[in-house]
């Protein structure tokens, strides 16, 4: 699912992540673990297409995301990739079940209203759809991040530090609702954290 | 749909702003489109109503007075004419048509003029009720005239003596009224026409006594005199001939109402243009101030933007998210500016017919408005373009860090 050779990425000279190689099969979880400011947002993104590596080349899916125009970066992205960012990101003016709505159409995805209920009730905020976004809490704008990222089916979930902000109980909670959303699709789920609460429940890791 | 459902979420997220937004941009559309209708019409109105005098032979004075006298009738006259003198000019082979003019009295607020059939030629007046006037003491009334005064044929009149509003009144020699003219869009709406005899019989009466001349009447050696001769030319070369034969040879003058009103809205056009100016200014910075809450507005939209990339949105989508933003904002100021513009036209038109001064017709477009539109529209888009331009310039992934 991905495929990693020799990827490096500078900023101003300095190398701040460097992974030689690195494979994950189809509907493995992964975990790439690291302190603060390893360079773990940096590979994510760079997995996403949204940065583009100094050297090396990467492929989503059989799909090359390296060497390519952004325009083929953004729909591999979107047709491919789930993506829960650090800062998660809801757009705050619209209720949750519009932001949802959104990913899938940006997605080339016809309207799916019985798919959002589906994924908002399995994580258990069926009933903040009709929510405005920024009224949410974190742990709840967290899920709801969450479920933007899998409400369109993607074989690839990227999830910087879905945890962070979380106490045990949530962040235990949040891991286990990644885990099965992406084992019920059959995703590959990768995971970047430095929360080490969390690094048992994936058999394979990335240190940087 | 997305895009504009997101464009009205953003909009109504902050609406206060939004409405000062909209109403800055209102309060300088609205300024630019008054100032607009109000020059464009006072420009048009004085040319027609100069266009069909090519010249106009009058007392010695000011020119400019003699025109705004006896073409605008809005000054006092420069003095009275003989009636002999003025004749030698009528019969002048280049003159195709000399109109007299005898003013000196008025009928609340309204001027009478006397004249001979010849006025309403001038400005293609047609008698819409009764009949042309033929005796003395017959008058035909204006269209305005007629609306405000309720007249119709059979009523009976009095003027005033003077130009004023109120004067001596002259009650011993009512006026019948024989015909309503109908409306020309021009002076003569709001003049009441009598012969000139009319004029010469009323004064006649009071002979010199009356205090304020200068009014058309016999004087002490009973030569008969009018205020003004309106010429028409017969032949374009009239134009180099005869102001000059009539300036240097009587002791008339002649003036030209295409000039003196070309003078006059270069005196006044310093006034117009500085508000022209002003308002320029006006909806500059009120555009700008828009603009400055619409580009800061879109800066906080960035991360948003970003968002939308990460979901896979093309640079098109997001120009139009901002654009739909701003040219509802854009929209709304320029449709409510021109009403407020053309109804603040459109009550001052009303209240100033009232008043019996020229009519401002608040419901027509003048001729710089689409500029004015497009001009609004121009920068507006330019803006809301830029934020879009710097999304999707901008690393969406080290945006996306922030915050
Ligand atoms: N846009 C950027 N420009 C310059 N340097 C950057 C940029 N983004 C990240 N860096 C640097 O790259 C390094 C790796 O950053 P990155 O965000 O990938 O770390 P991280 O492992 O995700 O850290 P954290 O756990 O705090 O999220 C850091 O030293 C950071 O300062
Ligand atoms: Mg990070």
């Amino acid at each position: 699912m991905l495929e990693i050779r020799g990827l490096r990425h500078q900023y101003a000279g300095r190398t701040v992540v460097s992974v030689p190689e690195w494979d994950v099969p189809r509907g493995e979880a992964s975990l790439v673990l690291g302190p603060s400011g390893s360079g773990k947002s940096t590979l994510l993104n760079a997995i996403a297409g949204l940065t583009t590596p100094t050297e090396g080349t990467i492929r989503v899916a059989g799909e090359a995301m390296t060497g390519v125009a952004p325009a083929s970066r953004d729909a591999l992205r979107a047709r491919r990739i789930g993506l829960v960012l650090q800062t998660l990101h809801l757009i705050g003016v619209i209720t949750v079940r519009e932001n949802l709505r959104i990913a899938q159409r940006l997605a080339g995805l016809p309207r799916d209203d019985a798919r959002i209920d589906e994924v908002l009730a399995s994580l258990a905020i069926g009933e903040l759809a009709g929510s405005k976004a920024r009224q949410l809490s974190v742990g709840e704008a967290q899920r709801v991040a969450i479920a933007r990222a899998v409400v369109n089916r993607p074989p690839l979930i990227l999830a910087d530090e879905p945890t962070s902000a979380l106490d045990d109980a949530n962040c235990g909670k949040a891991l286990t609702l990644l885990l099965d959303q992406a084992k019920a699709t059959g995703a590959t789920l990768i995971v970047a954290t430095h929360d080490n609460r969390i690094r048992e429940r994936f058999a394979r890791r990335l240190e940087l | 749909m997305t895009t504009l459902r997101l464009a009205f979420a953003y909009l109504a997220s902050r609406p206060l702003a939004t409405i000062l937004h909209v109403l800055m941009l209102a309060l300088g559309v609205a300024t630019a489109a008054f100032l607009l209708l109000f020059t464009s019409q006072a420009e048009e109105r004085l040319a027609r109503d100069a266009k069909p005098v090519d010249l106009v032979v009058g007392a010695k004075g000011s020119p400019l007075q003699l025109i705004l006298s006896s073409v605008f009738h809005v000054d006092m006259p420069t003095g009275n004419i003989g009636l002999e003198e003025s004749k030698a000019i009528s019969r002048h082979p280049m003159v195709a048509s000399a109109t007299p003019v005898a003013l000196g009295d008025s009928y609340r607020g309204h001027r009478i003029v006397g004249t001979d059939a010849s006025f309403l030629g001038l400005y293609d007046a047609k008698v819409a009720a009764g009949r042309p006037f033929k005796e003395e003491m017959e008058v035909v009334v204006g269209s305005e005239v007629a609306r405000r005064h309720q007249l119709a044929p059979g009523a009976k009149i009095v003027g005033s003596h003077g130009l004023a509003q109120a004067g001596p009144g002259h009650d011993e020699d009512p006026f019948e009224v024989v015909g309503v003219l109908a409306p020309t869009g021009t002076v003569i709406d709001r003049l009441v026409l009598t012969p000139v005899e009319s004029v010469w019989h009323v004064h006649e009466h009071h002979g010199g006594a009356q205090p304020a001349p200068p009014a058309a009447a016999p004087t002490q050696g009973g030569r008969l005199e009018i205020t003004a001769l309106l010429v028409k030319y017969r032949t374009p070369l009239a134009a180099a001939m005869l102001p000059r034969l009539v300036n240097s040879s009587t002791s008339m003058q002649a003036a030209s109402p295409a000039f003196e009103s070309a003078r006059l809205l270069d005196m006044v056009g310093v006034g117009v243009q500085t508000l022209q100016w002003f308002a320029a200014v006006m909806m500059a910075s009120a555009a700008l101030s828009v603009f400055v809450a619409l580009t800061s507005a879109l800066q906080e939209r960035r991360y948003d933007l970003a968002l939308l990339r990460t979901l896979g949105a093309r640079p098109l989508r997001l120009a139009s998210l901002s654009l739909a933003e701003g040219v509802t904002l854009l929209v709304s100021g320029v449709i409510l500016g021109l009403a407020l513009g053309h109804g603040a036209a459109h009550a001052l038109g009303l209240w100033l017919a009232q008043s019996g001064s020229w009519p401002l017709a608040g419901l027509a477009w003048a001729p710089g408005e689409a500029m004015l539109v497009a001009a609004v529209f121009a920068g507006g888009f330019a803006t809301c373009l830029v934020p879009a331009v710097q999304a999707y310039l901008s690393d969406p992934a080290s945006l996306l860090a922030k915050r």
